[in-house]
């Protein structure tokens, strides 16, 4: 054929990129670094109680003896004296959507947020920078009991014994430097608690929004899923591009009791500037069950290992996730399950896209402990390149201790076939149409799992990423 | 005189870097309505010629044209091509994962003629078509190629003639690795096609079962690039009681 190639562009993030510029006079913004008179003011700002103050102190002292994470991709570049810890809109958090201020208002419209609500939600909780600015369940869920809010509300409404009771007890702060990093400076988030044999029908959705330029977002979610109760929980991600570095190092908390249900999707669409050192913990008692569905498109580096306990005799994970690297990102992502009940079964579902020197690597962990009798897990990885410049690793690691376990994993590198583009081009497909046809069809198994909106905006990523075109 | 659609002219390819010759000096002309079938032994380079014909970017044209319903085509991509009539039955059908038979019908006839089908009308085209082939109506629904046995995969390539009604029809082997019902089926198929479109055929086959039901007006005999005999239908039970041999030693 005489014609070019397709131009493979970026991801187009100009659907992210608009912002309003926080002016010094409606915000409130603390100094770059991490120091403990900033730890003190966050504290005092949030009117923590004394245990949540001294356990703030106790993890910067320890984020301060801590080394860096080596296994990953550097982050050398990431200077934590300029990053701002916490910046807020001066008015406090609304429930009427009316009342949130009109820069933040527009943001979140732009980005679809209110209209979700509307059709498909029955919770919503949107962050702008380190604060919640909004939150609203419907009334009907909140008759049945089910507690959706975020962490310092929760604290001031009566559950504040849960949420000391659970708070980094998963994920420790001595776990690596920014999960103690995070305990000192956590702001925002979410609180869910969703009553013994209560199920949710439709989803509850949180959106982060990282607005302000060289600061970073420590939101934490905490969710604990009684007996018996079932839900779905959504966290969606974005920020506009800027030159220097933004530093996400969230915390997401879940337990899943007795015969429970969680399943968890998550969009992250972070800017390219983003360190995304985000971790992810679930604890998962007898008989419950534990679906993780991620799509990672954006950020500049990320460290990402969803990882699930499952404790209980009997309790269940599945994982299902797709990153897309493009150039200039390092996603480093992965899932972990410890199998630590009888009869416990995990299926690893991960798939990788990558293009234009962008670098996706899997990293799978599995620990099948010796009381863990009986025990399933299977773990499949695809990744997929779009040129010779990009890579894509997999990197599998098994401990199993238990003599009656059923273990598998089977991993597969490849390049979009031109055989396959020839093929739909005699059916009268553009070139890139074929492709982005055989690129979607890739996600396909991934895609069909999010959320209705999501997997349709899914497909227009990789549609425009295909064709070159803008949206 | 006679209505030529296809015409290929002098044509020479090459394949890689090494640009290794595969066909010589080619010349075929068909006219519409017309069946041709290309015979030739392993290797000898008809797959190379559908795959040309339909704008493969694998063969380099070296010299020489292909000229459809009087249009050089010889620098179209595949997919032009396909948009102006011309239609590759593959050897090895390629699995699509992600979309079904159904959406990429659908989608390929709304390109390919440049109209909105209204939903009903094509669904009871497909549901007619794949009953005429003796296809299960599930595999309409069911991802294109996705796990379909290599007769099901043939079949599936011969639904889609039936539903893109090309202009020219190119089938490389379809007949290869089918039961003797399965040659059956798709013949009648590939019958329907010609039959009630007007539809021009040019077959690579090994097997004459494939075309007992088909009136054969030419069949050409292609051995390393080149061709070296064309004649009648006849010509097709001679190959096929003697072989090759008068040709390749000749």
């Amino acid at each position: 054929m005489a014609n070019g190639k397709t131009i493979i562009n970026d991801i187009d993030h100009t659907r992210y990129d608009f912002r309003y510029a926080e002016s010094s006079e409606e915000y409130i913004r603390e100094d770059d670094g991490f120091t403990e008179d900033i730890v003190k003011r966050i504290s005092e700002e949030k009117g923590d109680p004394e245990w949540m103050r001294d356990f703030r102190l106790k993890c910067l002292d320890l984020y301060n003896k801590m080394d860096m994470p080596c296994w990953g991709p550097s982050i050398e570049e990431l200077d934590m004296n300029k990053i701002a810890s916490y910046v807020r809109h001066k008015s406090d958090m609304k429930n009427n959507w009316e009342d949130v201020p009109s820069d933040i208002k527009e943001t979140f419209e732009k980005l679809g947020i209110p209209q979700a609500e509307r059709l498909s939600l029955a919770g919503v909780g949107a962050q702008y920078d380190s604060e919640i600015v909004y939150h609203n369940l419907k009334e009907e869920v909140a008759k049945t009991g089910v507690v959706y809010t975020d962490i310092e509300t929760a604290m001031k409404t009566g559950y504040e014994d849960m949420v000391r009771e659970h708070f980094m007890k998963l994920i420790t702060p001595a776990d690596h430097k920014y999960a103690a990093l995070h305990g000192a400076v956590w702001s925002g988030g979410s609180f869910v608690y969703v009553p013994k044999g209560v199920k949710v029908d439709i989803p509850l959705q949180s959106y982060f929004r990282l607005n302000a330029s060289g600061a970073g977002q420590f939101e934490h979610t905490m969710i604990i899923v009684d007996e018996g109760a079932d839900v779905h929980f959504i966290e969606g991600c974005s920020a506009p591009k800027y030159n220097v570095a933004n530093l996400h190092a969230g915390c997401v908390e879940l337990f899943v009791r007795k015969n429970a249900r969680l399943r968890y999707s998550t969009i992250e669409n972070w800017s390219k500037n983003m360190f995304n050192l985000n971790t992810k913990r679930a604890l998962i008692e007898e008989g419950g069950k534990m679906e993780w569905v991620s799509g990672s498109f954006g950020s500049h580096i990320s460290y990402l290992y969803p990882m699930t306990i499952l404790k209980g005799n009997g309790s269940k994970m599945t994982y299902t996730g797709i990153t897309f690297s493009g150039e200039g990102q390092d996603l480093d992502t992965g899932c972990k399950v410890v199998h630590s009940g009888a009869d416990t079964s995990s299926v690893i579902t991960a798939k990788s896209i990558s293009k234009s020197g962008g670098i996706g690597m899997f990293r799978s962990s599995v620990v099948i402990e010796k009381k863990a009798r009986n025990a399933k897990c299977s773990v499949s990885c695809d990744s997929l390149m779009l040129d010779s410049i990009s890579r894509a690793d997999t990197v599998p690691a098994m401990d199993i201790r238990a003599y009656d376990a059923d273990v598998g994993h089977e991993a597969k590198i490849g390049r979009i076939s031109d055989e396959a583009v020839f093929y739909l081009m005699s059916r009268g497909m553009s070139e890139e149409d074929a492709k982005a046809l055989i690129v979607s069809g890739f996600a396909d198994s991934v895609s069909k799992e999010l959320p209705m909106e999501y997997a349709v905006e899914m497909n227009n990523l990789i549609k425009i990423e295909m064709s070159g075109h803008k949206a | 005189m006679s209505d030529i659609i296809l015409e290929i002219k002098d044509l020479s390819t090459t394949v890689g870097e090494e640009k290794t010759p595969i066909l010589r000096n080619v010349d075929l002309s068909v006219a519409r309505g017309e069946t041709h079938i290309i015979m030739g032994p392993n290797g000898a380079g008809k797959s190379t010629l559908g795959f040309t014909v339909m704008g493969s970017p694998v063969y380099e044209v070296g010299s020489g044209k292909i000229i459809f319903e009087g249009e050089d085509i010889t620098g179209l991509s595949a997919d032009k091509r396909a948009l102006k009539g011309i239609y590759l039955s593959f050897q090895n059908p390629i699995e699509v994962p992600g979309i079904s038979m159904r959406s990429f019908l659908r989608s390929s006839l709304q390109q390919i003629t440049g109209e909105r089908i209204k939903y009903s009308d094509f669904n009871k085209r497909l549901e007619e078509a794949m009953e005429l082939i003796d296809m299960d109506p599930s595999y309409a629904d069911r991802d294109v190629n996705v796990g379909f046995s290599g007769g099901e995969k043939k079949k599936a390539e011969i639904l889609q003639l039936l539903m893109l009604r090309p202009k020219l029809a190119i089938l490389d082997e379809t007949d290869s690795g089918l039961d003797v019902d399965a040659v059956r089926t798709v013949s009648k198929g590939i019958r329907a096609y010609k039959d009630k479109y007007n539809g021009t055929l040019i077959i690579i086959t090994h097997n004459a079962a494939i075309l007992e039901s088909l009136s054969v007006d030419k069949t050409h005999i292609l051995v390393k690039g080149r061709i070296v005999g064309s004649g009648s239908g006849d010509l097709t039970d001679e190959i096929n009681r003697k072989g090759f041999e008068k040709y390749i030693n000749g």
